[in-house]
């Protein structure tokens, strides 16, 4: 791929009193590909997905969009650029129906008085979005009328996933989006994932779940120590590999620690630091 | 999985489930059990089924529904305000007081009250989402704080010879030879407006989206903070409205007002299927909740019930209600 990086970070530093979580952290999200974020509890995998998506401010380092430096002061923020997170457990409000989660906080008004005076909602028209979302993703629901706490967690993690992708105009970041789930519906999630991929939208995915990470992903990112010490390609090392680099059983070549053999990194040190 | 999203529409959804729906539609229970109540009290009383009498139980509920309103916006939030009747109490006051010896037009007087009551749920709210501290803390100290401060302002007087528009609400007009009070209009008015506001705006969304979880509602962009201080700032002018409602139909100020009507307000809201834990719940709901708890007071007073049973059905039936809400939200699970 000869693409700008879509989303991109250099030397991430952030610390917390004494405790360095990102210790010069890279990025790199390419255009189209699912890349899944991997690391040990305590690695800085949240930290850095916290600093890409405007949870957290990092006390170094650049963040660039499409390229152009960008800084985040907020999640909302984040969104704003078109970075939109799914998070974990954190994803819907239960009593609402689908159609208002899809909108919430970007709710559309009746055109003409009613709106703008009596600042009523389209539920109609929301509801036919939220329908084409639904669909685009094909997630098979029986009404968008019916609270979003009566769906099973799948096709709850659903609806959070198609409000996602419905926003997002850059990346769509998923924390653990197949945790809470069964196998059954674990699966039907990777097939969104895929999905969103497939309309070229690129999607980080952070998960502790290796199966899924190599069932999906094109590229893993591997956090360890507060840095990036590995971009990986699934088919070219096994489970047990990346495990022992995640874990740091295994050190890595300068060549892999940047993901590109073809050009040499400003971080070909990186290995020799651990 | 399957491959297709079908749209709502007539026809569409099966029958079992579209009766499950009307079942867990909150205010379907309040408006049964308003209706049972009704027709219970008709077979036992001549008088109860009468135009006059039930303009006579919507007059007797007005202020506690108005203050349910407030109470049920605040209970959507997942919080719970024990400081309405006694902020109502002290708006009273200062309409009242005001009007009669502070020589300022009658008209300022009440925009003074509202104003006052206001700025009491913006207190409420600030103290809540900026320290914060739990609602039911912060109203229980507001509930202290307001009473005595009636009490000081007030002297302990009751404040009489109100001028013309601090009762005017207490006026009445016909309905089909029912004289019905302007004020039981405006209550009326108000739980429409606040049903339209809950169900019809992205402020109504967000209410109940923050009432299900801060934390949701904060990452889809809604400002928590500004949206809570708004809900409690509303809800203290809904309870100044519910004091000029009150100085209508008594026709003074009085200091005593109002000290048992923060649970009874939450009565009429948890009757009325609202959830204590927050995002669930009508605001037409609370109205039915009012009014089951009015019909019941007026239907067991024709039939020559002692009035302390009154208040022992209304306890059985609170309790029933939040069972059945219990209950209701487990099956959900």
């Amino acid at each position: 791929m000869t693409d700008v990086p879509v989303l991109q970070a250099r030397g991430l530093v952030k610390r917390y009193g004494h405790v360095t979580a990102l210790d010069g952290a890279d990025f790199d999200l390419m255009p189209g590909e699912v890349l899944a974020v991997i690391g040990d509890n305590g690695a800085g995998k949240t930290s850095l997905i916290k600093a890409l998506t405007g949870a957290v401010q990092p006390d170094e380092g650049r963040i660039l969009l499409d390229g152009r430096p960008v800084r985040f002061r907020d999640p909302l923020d984040a969104r704003r650029h078109g970075i939109e997170t799914v998070y974990q457990d954190l994803a819907v409000a239960a009593s609402l129906d689908i159609a208002s989660n899809m909108f919430l906080g970007r709710e559309i008004r009746r055109p003409g008085l009613l709106g703008t005076v009596f600042r009523m909602l389209d539920h109609k028209r929301m509801r036919e979005e939220s329908a084409r979302h639904m669909a685009d993703l094909k997630i098979g629901l029986r009404s968008l009328t019916q609270p979003v706490e009566s769906l099973s967690g799948g096709q709850r993690q659903g609806v959070a996933v198609a409000r996602a992708v419905a926003w997002a105009r850059h990346v769509v970041v998923m924390d653990e989006p197949t945790a809470a789930l069964g196998v059954k519906e674990s699966g039907q999630v990777l097939d969104m994932i895929r999905r969103v991929r497939d309309r070229g939208l690129p999607v980080i995915l952070i998960s502790h779940n290796m199966p899924h990470v190599f069932e999906i992903a094109d590229r893993i990112h591997v956090q360890r120590l507060g840095r990036r010490v590995a971009q990986l390609k699934p088919g070219d090392h096994d489970m047990a590999e990346v495990v022992a680099i995640m874990t740091g059983a295994l050190q890595v070549t300068p060549a892999e620690a940047a993901g590109d053999p073809d050009r040499p990194d400003d971080h070909a040190s990186m290995s020799e630091a651990l | 999985m399957t491959t297709t999203t079908t749209a709502p529409g007539p026809g569409v959804a099966a029958g079992p489930s579209r009766v499950r729906r009307l079942l867990t539609t909150p205010s379907v229970g309040p408006l049964a059990a308003l209706l049972l109540a009704c027709a219970f009290f008709s077979l036992n009383s001549q008088q109860f089924l009468s135009g006059g009498n039930f303009s006579l139980i919507i007059q007797q509920v007005m202020v506690v529904g108005t203050l349910a309103i407030g109470q049920t916006l605040i209970i959507l939030t997942a919080g719970i305000d024990l400081s309405n009747g006694a902020i109502m109490a002290f708006g009273g006051i200062v309409m009242a007081k005001l009007a009669v010896d502070g020589s300022v037009p009658p008209l300022v007087a009440i925009a003074a009250g509202l104003l006052v009551c206001a700025a009491f749920g913006a207190v409420n709210g600030l103290l809540v989402t900026t320290i914060p501290l739990p609602p039911f803390i912060v109203t229980l100290g507001m509930l202290n704080v307001v009473f005595a401060l009636t009490h000081v302002y007030s002297a302990d007087q009751t404040v009489v010879n109100l001028p013309a528009p601090l009762t005017a609400l207490g006026g009445t007009f016909a309905i089909g030879g029912t004289m019905v009070t302007y004020g039981s209009l405006l209550t009326i008015l108000l739980f429409l407006l606040f049903a339209y506001l809950l169900s019809q705006t992205a402020w109504g969304r967000h209410v109940y989206a923050l009432g299900n979880s801060p934390e949701v509602a904060r990452l889809t962009g809604i400002r928590t903070g500004r949206l809570t201080v708004g809900v409690y700032t509303v809800a203290g002018l809904v309870y100044g409205i519910a004091a000029l409602l009150l100085v209508s139909r008594t026709g003074v100020g009085d200091p005593q007002a109002g000290q048992t009507d923060n649970l009874d307000s939450i009565t009429a809201v948890v009757l009325g299927g609202t959830s204590l834990f927050g995002g669930r719940g009508l605001v037409i709901g609370t109205l039915l909740g009012a009014l089951i708890v009015g019909v019941f007071r007026n239907g067991l007073q024709l039939m020559g019930v002692p009035s302390i049973y009154q208040t022992l059905i209304t306890g059985v039936l609170v309790i029933l209600a939040v069972t059945v809400d219990q209950l209701s939200r487990r099956r959900m699970r």
